[in-house]
């Protein structure tokens, strides 16, 4: 698999975490991001609409078998596991909630390591549970950059502090040296 | 490189299973299925998906028990109500033209769908002239489906799930409640043909009016998904139906041209003429 892609998990106070960094990106970011954020199910992702009024970059729900393209945001649909197929393609599933959640992080990075390997950037931020833990470890091991939002700056530090844990390759990170790194590696 | 090697042996198990069983998984998405093969080998005991694929080729007992990793069976009645209702009110007054009518439902699982098909065309008063064929691969879930009982834990949501839907009458005037669980009419399954049925090894078997097939194609590859759309179009009646899951759509296969979109939002088709 070539390519490169970043993957962000988000859960309580996550939507203000969440709008921090991705109005930063610019609309020429070469790379694909996906996100997963624990919100409660809803028919409409109303993340999308939010977040497509604040970016540069094109922000959509992710459909199953859509080639992932640069220059986009996709959001995880509420109640579906959003992970990424070996080649490089969206796949959905209903399958049981992992963690209690559906999405799960975990899921999404798991998958995205598997196909990506190194290529990959993971960023756990703030949340009240420990989804995203097992996931981020799972990308440092792959050679991928992982990255972890302060817990003692965090909204929740009860989800970044398990991802901390779990991963060693990963450090406590400001929002603007989360964002520093994401442009310098995505033009590296 | 372990997760290489890993990947050798699934590709290995899935060719096992194929030549040895004749069930064909080899171009599911493979994300998910490496997942729950992972989830599988753990929660059966095994060091490796090596020594797991020994025990099924050897052991046929083994085969029922993986098939119940490699299928997801997660379902519920009346799932996305809105679904139901659009069937009710834009698809039925179509199907009411005709004098007879066939219905099928691939991939039925439990049999959650089945019976919400069933108690809506009761409803609408169309069950006596409908025959139902539910299919599915995996043997036990057939048999549930067959058997229609349901935790009661489950019967707020279906019953949630069946008002949303427009439901004209109460779901508890279909089950009776016993030792935890619901035990669903059996009259509802009169005109029910069960049947151990692959939309990737099989087959067309008849000339359906309404084909209802969610939450399976996503667990499908491209090439998958152009197969089984494919025994659907040569499945339906002139201008009949078919309804696929909320996030499933004709959009990545080749027989697009083959269907309009009747009920967009609901992911409800109807073939095209020609
Ligand atoms: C997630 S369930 C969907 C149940 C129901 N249709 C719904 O939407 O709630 C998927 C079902 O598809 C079945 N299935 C998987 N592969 C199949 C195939 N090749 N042919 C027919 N059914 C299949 C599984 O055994 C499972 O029962």
């Amino acid at each position: 698999m070539t390519g490169r892609a970043i993957v962000i998990g988000a859960s309580a106070g996550g939507v203000q975490a969440l709008s921090r960094i991705l109005p930063a990106l610019p609309a020429d970011f070469a790379v694909p991001v996906l996100v997963v954020a624990h919100i409660p199910p809803r028919k409409e992702n109303a993340l999308v609409q939010l977040f497509a009024a604040k970016c540069a970059l094109r922000v959509k729900e992710a459909e199953d078998k859509e080639m992932l393209a640069g220059g986009t945001v996709y959001f995880a649909p509420s109640d579906y596991h959003l992970m990424v197929e070996p080649g490089g393609s969206v796949a959905l599933s209903s399958e049981e909630p992992v963690n209690h959640s559906r999405p799960a992080i975990d899921v999404l990075f798991e998958t995205a390591a598997d196909a990506f390997g190194p290529n990959l950037a993971g960023v756990v931020l703030t949340g009240a549970n420990h989804d995203g833990a097992r996931g981020l470890k799972a990308i440092g091991d792959a050679g991928g950059i992982a990255m972890v939002e302060d817990p003692d700056t965090a909204e929740v530090g009860t989800m970044p502090a398990a991802a901390l844990a779990a991963c060693p390759a990963a450090r406590p990170m400001s929002f603007e040296q989360i964002i520093h790194q994401l442009q310098g590696w995505a033009i590296s | 490189m372990t997760d290489a090697i890993e990947d050798i042996e699934i590709e290995l198990l899935l060719e096992a299973v194929y030549q040895h069983y004749h069930y064909d998984f080899r171009d599911y998405a493979r994300a998910s299925l490496k997942r729950r093969l992972l989830h599988a080998r753990k929660q059966l005991g095994y060091d490796s998906i090596s020594a797991l694929q020994a025990d099924v080729l050897h052991d046929r007992t083994m085969l029922p028990r993986l098939l119940n990793f490699l299928t997801v069976q997660v379902s519920e009645m009346f799932r996305d109500p809105s679904y139901f209702r659009a069937l009710r009110e834009k698809v039925i007054p179509h199907l009411r033209t005709y004098a007879s009518l066939k219905v099928w439902v691939a991939g039925c699982s439990n049999g959650e769908e089945l019976y919400s098909l069933s108690i809506l065309f009761r409803e609408e008063g169309l069950a006596h002239m409908t025959l139902f064929y539910a299919t599915d691969i995996n043997p036990q879930a057939l048999k549930a489906a067959e058997t229609g009982v349901y935790s009661l834990d489950q019967i707020r949501l279906f019953t949630e799930n069946h008002q949303k839907s427009g439901g004209l009458t109460s779901l508890s005037d279909y089950y009776t409640a016993d030792y935890g669980r619901a035990v669903f009419d059996k009259s509802l399954r009169n005109q029910v043909v069960f049947s151990d049925h692959s939309l990737v090894t099989d087959a067309v078997f008849g000339e359906m009016h309404l084909i209802s097939c969610r939450n399976v194609l996503i667990y499908f590859n491209r090439d998958l998904q152009n197969r089984a759309v494919g025994l659907f179009r040569d499945s339906l009646a002139r201008r009949g139906f078919l309804g696929l899951g909320s996030k499933e759509s004709l959009r990545f296969t080749q027989h697009a041209d083959a269907f309009e979109e009747f009920v967009p939002s609901e992911k409800i088709y109807q073939r095209a003429l020609g």
